[in-house]
């Protein structure tokens, strides 16, 4: 066990410092002194390496090596000095390490760059209304006609829809393949003639998601990524990614922080919540799995950069672990708020401006989305544990 | 930077795994637990000390192996997955660490080579410093101890005794001592013993280091509290193997059991809450030796949070083997009965999460 990190990475920890310190109160609010817009500051982080930093400089990116643990390092000064992060979503989080890996050199050239630089947003399109955890049997339908696509279906669940430039795709090409092996990758200008987007409010109050809806959408047939009925796998090679990053545990920690300072300050009959022994003994259960979790990361951490330490199983609990955790968290807070917990939206006496509400329900969604917990356990015991896959069900006539 | 247990300790682990699977079956087990056979109980015991276990937290100069806390975590792991029907959080781990904090340098000439040779052993009671349950607690007077000490533990052929006042004192007693009346417990878990002693004017040999300084006896009780729950984790890692192999052999409707999502999930859950407690006990197995500030809080959060999934598995465990789980045939219980032994001893998990709430000043 050696939990040092050593000089090198010390030193990078100082340089994260400073620079935090330097941006100290940086805002993207208007109203605020230290203005400052996303994209601005997604260019200052670029150049300093603190994000893209694999990504090679001729597409956008630092241009540096993968280093898992200065990323861990900017994750917590970021955190620790509420200093706000690179811009995540789909396109920056998913489909920049898809092309790097499945894309075309012109591909690369051209939607890189603008993607990480903020000035595209991307949306996905994989699930359907008939394919939600069994997205493989999507129906959404591509076919080559003079030298185009032209999709026809409807895709749900796209978060984004509404705010995007482009949407990467998973469409039916190969109708008489397999199912797994029909599907191919296509990147749709959302602009296109022939898309309709419908918000879907979630129970949020939150228009988080869209349904998307195609009528003879025509794309050059060069938007494919990968060969025709590949996207399954190239869809596949980025899903592990986004399961990992759905709970952070530098949120984590912040969350639990805010919780602390809440049950201290909030009192019933002039008492402290926390001092109040059933809460308290909550929380300290809640602490608990925050501590294991937090050390869980740490061990992930070490076994990226010590080659040959085992945690297979370890990765494959993440998301579960993580959400559920979260989850719970955001219950506890409402639990001991009471009445107040059940505030919400604009209201008189709201507290934390009803996030412990909004996570409450945002992480139940989460529980959901992503490859739901249920499909989790299918995946920690099939493939952690190797038992056996439920037998398949004859086809109904 | 690694996280983890070494390769050494890893393979300190495997021995330990690898004794028990080839010397201790559940048949085994159950003679132990029944004490039908004391020769095969002591050839055990004598297998596993010539591992090397009763020095390794001796310091090197006292004739040990000068390990850290974290190796005696691989070990107690390994135990755990084979209910090791043997000594080990209190006369191999807490006294060592109460003797080379707490005593002086005679007293460490004295006991800790002995210890390493495995010519004298300790059974340890500091239960009452914890909790005093009934009538327990013992009093000092004048170098005398009187009082008494439930769930000692590791007192099994144990020559002597550390035990403590209400003050974190802790000292030594004699188990010839005319003063001392030896009783033994009967509780669920039979693989190991635990006694409740009766002093009367006892002669004490006190920890000088101890007296007026309950860091020492915190201490020692947070070595205690992470090795108990590294056994849990063991014992805890082994049921969900026990389970899922289980699962994957037996048959109902024409299909093995652990294809139906009901018994797959219940795997899952149990190992998605296990896997984060291995990280967590390690850190703070690594925090005792290296991060005092850290330390207590790690060790309090470790022993409750490990002890409720390990609650879990146990029953979840059992559950996936259906009636057989329920059967002495099987004897999955004595797995289940060393998990809720450790979850009570030192500390169930409320008291001990309240200890934690204090340590961050949250009950005032």
């Amino acid at each position: 066990m050696n939990l040092e990190y050593g000089p090198e990475y010390e030193d990078f920890r100082a340089e994260v410092i400073d620079f935090c310190k330097e941006y100290e109160g940086i805002s993207f609010e208007n109203t605020s002194s230290k203005n400052i817009s996303r994209s601005e500051w997604q260019k200052i982080l670029i150049e300093k390496g603190f994000i893209a930093r694999a990504i090679p400089k001729e597409y956008g990116g630092f241009g540096g090596e993968t280093d898992i643990i200065k990323s861990r390092i900017i994750a917590t000064e970021f955190s620790k000095a509420k200093i706000p992060g690179g811009m995540g979503g789909q396109g920056i989080d998913m489909l920049v390490p898809t092309l790097l890996e499945w894309g075309t050199e012109e591909q690369k050239q051209h939607y890189i760059q603008p993607t990480l630089h903020g000035e595209m947003i991307w949306c996905q399109g994989y699930s359907e209304p008939n394919a939600g955890s069994d997205l493989a049997s999507l129906q959404t339908k591509g076919e080559l006609k003079d030298g185009n696509w032209v999709i026809n279906g409807q895709k749900i669940w796209t978060s984004t829809a509404q705010y995007s430039q482009m949407m990467f795709c998973l469409v039916r090409t190969e109708p008489q393949a397999p199912k797994h092996s029909g599907i191919s990758f296509i990147l749709i200008p959302m602009d296109t003639p022939g898309i309709e987007i419908r918000p879907l409010v979630d129970m949020t109050l939150n228009a988080g998601f869209n349904e998307v809806f195609f009528t003879d959408v025509t794309v050059p047939e060069g938007n494919i990524v990968g060969k025709r009925g590949d996207g399954w796998s190239v869809a596949n090679s980025v899903l592990g990614h986004e399961r990992g990053s759905l709970a952070d545990p530098n949120a984590t920690m912040n969350r639990l922080n805010t919780l602390i300072n809440m049950m201290k300050e909030e009192t019933i009959d002039g008492r402290r919540l926390i001092d109040i022994p059933s809460y308290r003994d909550r929380l300290m259960q809640v602490q608990g799995k925050v501590m294991a979790n937090q050390a869980h990361s740490l061990r992930l951490l070490s076994s990226k950069i010590n080659p040959g330490q085992n945690v297979k199983l370890g990765g494959m609990i993440q998301k579960l672990v993580g959400t559920e955790l979260r989850h719970e968290m955001e219950a506890l807070a409402i639990d001991v708020l009471g009445e107040i917990g059940t505030l919400y939206e604009e209201t008189p006496r709201l507290k934390e401006n009803g996030s412990f509400q909004f996570h409450y329900m945002y992480f139940l969604g989460l529980i959901i989305g992503g490859g739901t917990n249920q499909i989790q356990k299918n995946i920690i015991s099939e493939r952690g544990l190797g038992m056996p896959k439920e037998p398949k069900v004859q086809e109904a006539s | 930077m690694y996280f983890g247990l070494s390769e050494e300790q890893n393979q300190f682990q495997d021995y330990v795994k690898k004794f028990l699977s080839d010397n201790v079956s559940v048949d085994e087990i159950r003679k132990i637990a029944n004490g039908d056979d004391q020769k095969l109980h002591d050839d055990i015991k004598s297998g596993l000390m010539n591992l090397g276990l009763s020095g390794l937290l001796i310091p090197e100069n006292y004739g040990g192996l000068g390990g850290d806390l974290l190796s005696a975590v691989s070990i107690a792991q390994g135990l755990g997955t084979g209910v090791g029907p043997i000594s080990f959080a209190g006369s191999y781990v807490m006294t060592p660490i109460a003797l080379s904090l707490g005593g002086n340098d005679d007293q460490k000439d004295k006991y800790l080579p002995k210890i390493a040779s495995n010519e004298i052993k300790f059974g340890v009671g500091l239960s009452e410093y914890v909790a005093a349950r009934e009538d327990s607690g013992i009093e000092l007077n004048k170098g005398k101890a009187s009082g008494k000490a439930l769930f000692v533990i590791d007192g099994d052929d144990a020559d002597f005794f550390i035990l403590s006042d209400k003050g974190g004192t802790m000292f030594i007693v004699d188990k010839n001592d005319k003063g001392l009346e030896v009783i033994q417990l009967t509780t669920v878990d039979k693989t190991r013993l635990y006694l409740e002693l009766n002093l009367k004017n006892v002669k004490a040999e006190v920890l000088q280091e101890t007296e007026n300084n309950p860091f020492i006896i915190q201490k020692v009780i947070d070595a205690g509290r992470i090795i108990l729950s590294a056994d849990s984790l063991g014992a805890s890692e082994s049921m969900i193997e026990k389970a899922v192999s289980y699962a994957k052999e037996r048959k109902q409707f024409n299909r093995v059991i652990g294809s139906f999502q009901a018994v797959k999930h219940m795997c899952a859950e149990m190992a998605a809450d296990l896997e984060p407690c291995y990280a967590m006990l390690w850190q703070a197995a690594h925090s005792f030796d290296h991060d005092p500030d850290e330390a207590r809080l790690q060790a309090c959060q470790a022993k409750s949070h490990i002890a409720e999934v390990a609650k879990m598995v146990s029953k979840k465990a059992t559950e996936v083997h259906g009636g057989m789980g329920f059967t002495d045939l099987l004897g999955l219980h004595y797995w289940f009965k060393r998990i809720g032994l450790n979850r009570q001893i030192l500390g169930g998990p409320e008291l001990v999460r309240e200890e934690a709430a204090e340590l961050q000043g949250f009950n005032q």
